[in-house]
């Protein structure tokens, strides 16, 4: 079963986000922003990455580009979730080492898929 | 079929509520011109996140708001745009607005259109948008032009570095079966020597075919997340291109097609699952309110289940075999669970606790909103915001808070120029501060205004037939007079304050929450009122103490200590009634058989004990018989079964049945002082 860390500073969209990959078998692990994200990583494993971009204490391009510096995060899928008009956080993501990105705002069935897609 | 995701609305309207408070405290706080890029960043992400929320949550005319306000947010940030009054002005109007929208989505009322347009068109004024989006309607209308009736010849060299994002050419190509029949080619020839070679790096290159009516955009899509990391070179395929080759690769293409049907087939079955739990979950009831609690305290609580757990199992396989002689090993096991139900009753009362910024947090934009209407200047000072109170409290209380300091801003402080007249800065202060004193949680709104007017206030209550006109009153029991229902001094019902909601009817709720209200004020430098609330609306730390055959509950809090007395200590003072002496204090001695009744076992001082107990800043000696126990007890409202009795703030069911009634200490020193008061009086008639 894969392992996913899943990371918003919105507690609904979290919410959410865990409600629909458990239903779909993954086991998910939450983390409200990019300090206690890198904390959970640091301490296990996932297979992917889920993370807003926008959170207090530390960001997600921030975070992605930690986690890649991390030998266990080396290859592993690191997914953004962005919203149209933060385009350009792409670019600065996929800079720091995202794999892709889910546009907000997106329903559950196109993150299972996107998901299930990466995971194959 | 979809995913019900109503079943996050409701965490949704909570920290959508949440950001907008942050929203606005940020946004008043923000110094025009020399704006703090950390607050402006909060504002931006509090918008940002409701905008993505409501966006995912299908709460499409939030979303389209909030866009313009991240916008905005977005261009002040980046050092686009100046932060000037103005924008703040249609900023914190805009938070208005979409907490009206999000308070009638969640209601499912009517969202008020004309009000919502005209704050959007104010906005898009101000951004200079207004009929701007034409551009995206041009980039989708193009794609059309881009489908390739036979297929895609594609070309596709990744960078060394593809592997190091995460992403896998293999998930590609699984991707294109998907959407077509593909033919693959790798490419090896730039693969170096074995010993040059690192398998952290991509070295590999392809050549793709693929059939079928497929739109280009559907090819970008799949090669959206890697464009950037690989040279990609798509182009349609020729009529006779596409026939060829078809057979030599078709029994790779099985292969590839049987692993992605099973990938398919997965999904399938998940996004099954997912629906039936969706269902099943969806018709929750999502009217009922919610609290969001820390998880520590979630987390604590769980510790304590599992060691009361473990108790009962212990307490069971002692009861299944039981002799006298294990007589201590159950008593110790009843002590045990005894402290394990007290400790659960305790974490899950803190669960219930939260802190009064909650009840605080509205005031700063009341109090800009309303010193802007009125032409006053004034600052809030707010402190002790971290103090926690019971959640029912936190709610009950904001009401009776908004009318005090609604209060302050008309009646107590003074406009600027009258400030200065008075010799007073013009700013006036008012402040709210909470903390904890005993087993209290006080809240005290306190002004540097004119104070209450005694002698106003008196001839307004005799104007209304409140008091007799010849009455003696001191200026405390003036100032109560305008907790009585009926008085208002306001000389005409303005907009703030007098809406003919009294100060009663503050006085009430704060008294419905086991709360009392005091006032303090003095000419010129001005008025404070004192809001004290129990910590908690349920449970007490009790001592049991018995006079004759009655029980009563000393709340534990309020008692210093207890002591029996000698001869030499007491004296009777003329018209204050018995007092003794403790240590270089003084202090009154109630007898609660004189002012409850009943028949103690002795009158005489010396054969009881006194408690020593303190409200209110006043110490008095209770005079009882004996000490009982001290236990926890359940609060149960007296008046709700009974009446109101003074002194007694209400009744609980003792561990043998017996009801015994808890002391209301400070309402008991208030009555004793009556008591006191009336003897004088008996004793000059």
């Amino acid at each position: 079963m894969a392992k996913i860390l899943a990371v918003d500073d919105s507690t609904s969209m979290r919410q959410m986000v865990t409600f629909t990959l458990k239903g779909a078998g993954y086991e998910v692990v939450e983390a409200a922003d990019g300090v206690e994200a890198l904390d959970k990583a640091k301490a296990q494993k996932f297979d992917l990455v889920l993370s807003d971009v926008n959170m207090p204490k530390m960001d997600g391009i921030t975070l992605i580009r930690e986690l890649r510096t991390l030998p266990a995060f080396k290859f592993t899928p690191i997914l953004m979730l962005t919203t149209e008009s933060t385009g350009e956080k792409k670019q600065e993501g996929k800079a720091a080492g995202a794999t892709g990105w889910i546009v907000k705002p997106f329903n559950p069935e196109q993150l299972l898929a996107t998901i299930n897609k990466v995971l194959g | 079929m979809s995913i019900d995701v109503s079943q996050f609305l409701e965490t949704f309207y909570e920290e959508s509520f949440e950001g907008l408070d942050t929203m606005e405290s940020e946004l008043l706080g923000l110094d025009v011109g020399a704006a703090d890029s950390e607050t402006i960043n909060t504002i931006f992400r509090a918008a940002h996140s409701i905008k993505g929320g409501s966006g995912t949550f299908g709460l499409n005319a939030v979303a389209d708001y909030t866009h313009l306000m991240e916008t905005l947010l977005d261009e002040m940030r980046d050092g686009r745009r100046q932060v000037t009054e103005e924008a703040v002005n249609i900023l914190l109007s805009s938070v208005d607005v979409l907490r009206e929208m999000l308070t009638a989505l969640r209601a499912n009322s009517e969202l008020e259109v004309d009000r919502i347009s005209e704050a959007q068109q104010q906005l898009e004024a101000l951004l200079g948008t207004a009929g701007a989006d034409s551009a995206a309607e041009v980039e989708s209308g193009q794609n059309n032009k881009d489908s390739a009736e036979r297929g895609w010849r594609i070309s596709f060299k990744p960078h060394l570095r593809l592997f190091k994002t995460g992403n896998d050419p293999a998930r590609i190509f699984r991707e294109l079966q998907a959407l077509g029949d593909l033919t693959v080619q790798m490419d090896a020839s730039d693969l170096p020597e074995y010993s040059y070679l690192d398998p952290e790096e991509s070295y590999l290159q392809w050549e793709l075919e693929l059939k079928g009516d497929i739109k280009r955009e559907a090819l970008d899509d799949v090669f959206a997340w890697v464009e950037d990391d690989c040279v990609i070179n798509i182009t349609p395929l020729e009529p006779e291109e596409s026939e060829q080759g078809s057979a030599e690769e078709a029994d790779k293409t099985e292969v590839a097609a049987v692993a992605v049907k099973t990938v398919e087939r997965r999904v399938g079955e998940r996004r099954q699952e997912n629906r039936r739990k969706g269902d099943r979950r969806g018709s929750a009831n999502n009217e009922s309110t919610s609290i969001r609690v820390g998880i520590n305290k979630v987390d604590a609580v769980i510790n304590l289940v599992g060691e009361l757990v473990i108790t009962q199992s212990m307490l069971s396989t002692l009861g299944k075999d039981f002799n006298m002689k294990k007589i201590n090993k159950l008593l110790e096991g009843l002590d045990q669970l005894e402290l394990n139900t007290r400790e659960l009753q305790e974490q899950v009362m803190r669960m219930r606790m939260m802190p009064i910024s909650f009840a605080f947090q509205r005031f700063p934009r009341l109090v800009h909103d309303l010193s802007q209407k009125m032409g006053k200047k004034i600052e809030l000072k707010m402190s002790g915001e971290q103090t926690e109170l019971d959640k029912t409290v936190i709610e009950k209380i904001g009401d009776p808070l908004v009318h005090l300091v609604r209060n302050s801003l008309d009646h107590g402080i003074e406009s600027p120029q009258q400030r200065k007249e008075a010799g007073k800065p013009e700013t006036g202060i008012l402040s709210l501060h909470a903390y904890h004193q005993g087993g209290n949680i006080v809240i005290e709104v306190a002004d540097d205004g004119a104070g209450l007017n005694a002698e106003k206030i008196l001839a307004k209550a005799i104007q209304q037939g409140i008091v007799q006109e010849d009455v003696q009153l001191e200026e405390e029991q003036i100032y109560e007079l305008i907790m009585l229902p009926g008085f208002s001094t306001a000389e005409k019902v303005s907009d703030v304050s007098g809406r003919g909601v009294g100060m009663d009817v503050v006085v009430r709720n704060i008294q419905s929450l086991g709360g009392s209200l005091e006032v303090t004020s003095e000419a010129g430098k001005g008025s404070k009122f004192i809001i004290r609330l129990p910590l908690t609306l349920a449970i007490l730390d009790g001592q049991t103490v018995a006079v004759g055959d009655e029980d009563y509950i000393v709340p534990l809090i309020s008692i210093i200590e207890s002591i029996q007395v000698t001869g030499d200590m007491f004296h009777t003072v003329a018209g204050k009634g018995e007092t003794f002496r403790l240590r270089d204090e003084h202090l009154p001695i109630i007898r609660l058989h004189e002012i409850f009744g009943g028949n103690p076992n002795t009158t005489e001082l010396t054969e009881g004990l006194l408690v020593v107990v303190e409200g209110e800043g006043r110490k008095v000696g209770l005079f009882v018989d004996d000490l009982k126990g001290q236990q926890q007890v359940v609060i149960k409202s007296l008046e709700a079964n009974y009446k109101k009795v003074d002194g007694i703030s209400g009744a609980t069911i003792l561990g043998d049945g017996s009801v015994a009634l808890i002391l209301d200490i400070p309402g008991l020193i208030r009555l004793s002082n009556q008591h006191a008061t009336d003897d004088k009086f008996k004793k000059i008639a």
